[in-house]
């Protein structure tokens, strides 16, 4: 068992020494606070845009529908047009310059790119919803919004959930290049750990782990939340 | 235009297309009066449906007026919410909404619109639905019920909200036959409680049996209108002779 002991003895030098498993548990929070936060603005950015979207579709659109689904359509076309780290680039050095707390220019860049995409899957959730259903809600005098937000979204919601669920682990795992712009997430804190003490190994096994066990986690809980969901129907 | 005229319409057009060319209704003129039931049947693609859904504006006019209780609810600056909360409406598919029980289908609207309280809107609803002999189902979801219950449930909703006039869209044409009797018999009961109704259907024994009026529609207009003895023992319309050659 000598290789056993020899193994614990670098994971002792690797993490515990000067405490450095603290960096990799600071980068752990910071992994999820920027997914959590990137999530929440991606889900309102998208909404609102599908909504749009929608609206301009089902209506005779005015100026003023026609120039918003413009904007949407010129959004979607550059976040989904270029590579996130180059967003990120975009946002640290030309838009945020002197900004202190990176971590907040993180999540504001992930959450406008996660929004594209959230976006697309609202709509088809959207326009899944059969007709029937907005002239049963207009029909009774609800205005266009109210049948919207109570009628539509939450039978959208509903069905998108799994697709909603991809786009989060996308997301979580996307955070990781965050690093390239000082921002010291997990994969950042393994590299720094590696850097530091020249482990190869085990620094960057334990961040593949630890990434795996967070999307494990999220399957799961998003498994819950559909049944219990589907459950209310039956 | 006389008190007891509720609904109204002048030159009612609906135009398809991309130049207009599909005539859905063409300049239609039509009165419906207080406590009145007037049955609309004509072939598919008469425009029939079109005219029932351009009474509360589902379907946009393309020209023309409907009045309303006196407004001219085509009028931009209206607000079409507010009249359509006194015309209910009822559709071939049902279209409750699946993620909501029977009981908050009837209250979601009385609550967010009227303003009613939770208890006030629930006890009305039960009321409904022991009308209609549902009131054991208030728990259930729609997918749990059956085609005419669900239509039942769709009726009543609607009554939820008190309003002047129903419009049926084809009530009982999506449902099995052994529960359209269950649908009509709901219909009937309202009929004779005195409520102004527009129903397009295809059952032409409720037309005889309930109706005030018969309103026959062809290529996107009224051809003929009458008592039901008058369209269905004298028509005088060739086109009327021939639908009802077809269908009788």
């Amino acid at each position: 068992m000598n290789w056993f002991h020899e193994w614990t003895d670098t994971l002792y030098n690797t993490f515990i020494v000067s405490d450095r498993y603290m960096v990799l548990i600071d980068g752990l929070g910071k992994t999820i606070i920027i997914t959590i936060g990137a999530l929440i603005i991606g889900v309102i950015i998208g909404t609102i845009i599908a909504i749009i979207k929608v609206a301009v579709d089902q209506n005779k659109p005015s100026f003023i529908g026609k120039t918003l689904d413009k904007i949407c359509d010129l959004y979607l076309t550059v976040i989904r047009g270029t590579p996130v780290v180059v967003q990120l680039l975009i946002s640290f050095f030309i838009l945020f310059p002197s900004a202190k707390d990176g971590t907040w220019v993180a999540i504001l860049t992930f959450g406008v790119n996660s929004g594209a995409y959230v976006a697309e899957v609202i709509r088809s959730g959207i326009m899944a919803i059969d007709k029937g259903q907005t002239e049963a809600g207009r029909s009774l005098g609800f205005s266009g919004f109210q049948t919207m937000q109570l009628i539509i979204l939450p039978q959208a919601f509903k069905n998108i959930l799994p697709a909603i669920g991809n786009e989060m682990i996308a997301l979580l795992k996307e955070t990781s290049v965050a690093g390239y712009v000082a921002v010291v997430e997990i994969t950042k804190a393994g590299n720094q750990i590696k850097n530091t003490t020249y482990d190869q190994i085990n620094p960057i096994l334990l961040v593949a782990l630890l990434y795996l066990v967070m999307v494990i986690g999220m399957t799961r809980l998003l498994g819950v939340l559909e049944r219990r969901l589907r459950n209310s129907e039956r | 235009m006389s008190d007891n005229v509720i609904i109204k319409t002048e030159g009612l057009c609906r135009y398809y297309g991309e130049q207009n060319e599909i005539k859905a209704l063409d300049h239609v003129n039509a009165e419906i009066a207080k406590g009145e039931v007037v049955v609309i049947i004509g072939p598919s693609g008469s425009g029939k449906s079109t005219f029932l859904r351009s009474l509360n504006l589902l379907e946009p006019a393309s020209g023309g007026k409907v009045f309303f209780e006196g407004t001219d609810i085509t009028d931009p600056k209206v607000n079409i919410n507010e009249h359509r909360q006194k015309m209910g409406m009822v559709f071939q598919q049902f279209n409750l909404f699946p993620h909501m029980t029977v009981l908050r289908n009837m209250t979601l609207a009385p609550m967010k619109l009227l303003k009613m309280s939770k208890e006030d809107a629930e006890k009305k609803a039960m009321e409904l639905l022991e009308r209609v002999g549902l009131a054991d189902r208030s728990g259930a979801y729609p997918s749990q019920l059956s085609g005419g219950q669900k239509q039942r449930v769709a009726i009543v909703r609607a009554l939820c909200m008190n309003p002047d006039v129903m419009l049926f869209d084809e009530p009982t044409s999506a449902l099995d036959p052994e529960m359209v009797g269950e649908v009509l018999a709901v219909m009937k009961q309202l009929a004779q409680e005195g409520m102004t109704m527009v129903v397009v259907t295809h059952e032409m024994g409720f037309a005889r049996e309930v109706a005030n009026r018969v309103l026959f529609m062809c290529d996107g207009n009224i051809v003929e209108e009458g008592t039901p003895e008058e369209i269905f023992e004298h028509p005088q319309d060739s086109r009327t002779q021939q639908f009802l050659n077809s269908v009788l």
